[in-house]
């Protein structure tokens, strides 16, 4: 059985960085994370010195595979001058740096250490494009990639599932691509940092310089719909449902709460965290729902002594458009089938009542899958410290949430933050 | 082939040693009829490697799904017989009948599980 559970001291966020996400042919995850490094102590608000950094954990999915090398916390710690103290690495596919940041939680509200750094890094653009799906194909189920599965197409599979129960369409699937973009253009750290506007505008000056016929979409619903402009990956997935390839990391520090004001007059506190395990395709009784991110967003929720909808905003992981509906709806901020609704009536917009993946969610910051859990709590912390600037979400929110899955719904990890 | 957990009765594809629900080991070899219906699918326009390999791509994507078996188990498998440019045709809760391929793996032949459309009547 479930039970609320507890920390048996309390932990507070007080610093937090992350580097540009984009695609870097000349920088490697070194590069990244020092730049990460940087802005998380130049974040703590009166000041770090890193000799009091006890431990280091550091989510890393498949460096060994995109690059060729593991073993990626002890060459950061060297790295940042952190040797000889501890440094553990996770894995759990896209949610690595969750569960780093959860490792990071333990070991402080243990006793064990009072400050921590928590990372979360990956290097994937040096690569093929078929070298990352094949990298990125080791997290699937064996039996599903035997079939010929991808990671587009098993998304793609949970739309139709999604779409046949709920009657939904690709259209609602574009609003979660609109507002993502929306989002990011105000973001400076993001990978695709622009409106779809800015998008088209680009590509009919470029059609004009090249002397191509100027296409002419009249909206961004039309260039959405138009198979050379958007085309198809799995069906119902296009290529603007699905998130980049990138490199990026992000740093954060955790600390015991009662040393908290030691470093800032405004830390955040851990107030709920979740984790749990799902199951492949073919054993999951309802493909229209992520088992692992139910049970997580309960168990963190539960310890937060919140109901879901006390959450004022949430990162959620929209690594395909699809990805996003589901979330929404297994966090409880809507119910079952009404998640597409909610997006199509605006409510998870900056200014609506819910709003999702200000950030520009994985599919506009970008998704440097082991930096990627982390980078959702940077802007978690981000907008509850009121520094999200243009995309500050307004009304100065007190508790935000960040949901991140692995996999193809393996792994789920919810965290909730909280500004006391 | 699948498992059935003696215990509980619940069919497994594919087999399980073990049984999730129950944690029974006691299992027995359960065949199938081959029969069941679409509960969701995709048609993949940007492939496996392998799949790139066999001339499917772009212009010519191939349809993935998952099966509910009318034994009250879900596998995937390859759907095959259904117009894959034209995504509107397939439709869920079509019924399905098994359909085995043959691939070569590169390093000899393997069986796919595969289905296609049941013909009407």
């Amino acid at each position: 059985m479930r039970k609320k559970r507890n920390l048996s001291r309390g932990v507070a966020l007080v610093g937090a960085g992350m580097s540009q996400f984009g695609m870097f042919r000349d920088r490697d995850s070194k590069d990244l994370f020092l730049e990460a490094f940087r802005a998380m102590i130049a974040s703590v608000d009166k000041g770090l010195d890193p000799a009091d950094i006890d431990a280091f954990y550091l989510g890393n999915y498949s460096n060994d595979f995109f690059v060729r090398q593991s073993h990626w916390g002890a060459i950061l710690s060297d790295a940042l001058g952190l040797v000889p103290r501890p440094a553990t690495r996770t894995e759990g596919a896209c949610a690595s740096s969750a569960l780093a940041f959860r490792e990071g939680v333990f070991a402080i509200a243990s006793g064990f250490y009072d400050a921590v750094l928590v990372g979360g890094v990956e290097d994937m653009s040096k690569g093929a494009t078929e070298v990352v799906a094949e990298g990125l194909g080791m997290a699937a189920i064996p039996y599903e990639r035997d079939v010929g599965f991808t990671f587009p197409g098993v998304f793609g599979t949970i739309a139709t599932a999604y779409f046949d129960k709920f009657g939904a369409s690709r259209e609602h699937l574009m609003n979660v691509t609109i507002k993502s973009h929306d989002n990011a253009a105000r973001n400076p750290k993001a990978q695709l940092s622009a409106t779809l506007e800015d998008v088209m505008a680009a590509k009919k000056k470029r059609a004009e310089s090249k002397g191509r016929t100027v296409p002419n979409w009249p909206d961004p619903k039309a260039f959405l719909r138009d198979p050379r402009a958007n085309p198809v990956v799995a069906w119902p997935i296009h290529l603007f449902d699905c998130c980049p390839i990138s490199d990026g990391a992000c740093c954060l520090l955790l600390v015991g709460e009662e040393l908290a004001r030691n470093f800032t007059d405004d830390p955040l506190y851990v107030a709920g965290i979740g984790q749990a395990s799902g199951r492949g395709l073919h054993a999951s009784e309802d493909l229209t729902t992520f088992e692992a991110t139910r049970y997580a967003a309960r168990e963190a929720f539960d310890m937060a002594g919140i109901a879901a909808d006390e959450v004022q905003f949430a990162e959620v992981h929209d690594c395909f458009s699809i990805a996003e509906l589901l979330h929404i709806e297994d966090l409880g901020f809507f119910p079952a089938g009404h998640g597409y609704k909610a997006v199509e009536e605006g409510q998870t917009r900056l200014d609506g009542s819910k709003p999702i993946n200000t950030s520009g969610g994985l599919k506009c910051k970008g998704h440097p899958v082991g930096a990627t859990g982390a980078a959702q709590i940077f802007e978690v912390w981000t907008q509850l410290r009121g520094q999200a600037g243009e995309r500050q979400v307004p009304g100065h929110p007190r508790l935000g949430a960040a949901q991140n899955l692995g996999g193809t719904g393996g792994t789920s990890t919810v965290t909730v933050l909280e500004r006391r | 082939m699948g498992s059935r957990c003696l215990p509980c009765q619940a069919v497994f594809v594919p087999p399980r040693a073990l049984c999730p629900r129950c944690d029974s080991s006691a299992m027995e070899w359960q065949r199938m009829d081959g029969r069941g219906k679409l509960v969701a699918f995709t048609c993949i326009a940007i492939g496996t490697p392998a799949m790139l390999k066999q001339g499917y791509g772009r212009e010519n994507p191939y349809c993935t799904g998952v099966v509910e078996l009318e034994e009250n188990a879900r596998v995937v498998a390859r759907i095959q017989g259904v117009d894959t440019r034209n995504p509107a045709t397939i439709s869920v809760g079509m019924p399905l009948q098994v359909d085995f391929l043959r691939e070569d793996s590169g390093s000899g032949s393997r069986t796919v599980l595969a289905f296609k459309p049941l013909p009407a009547g």
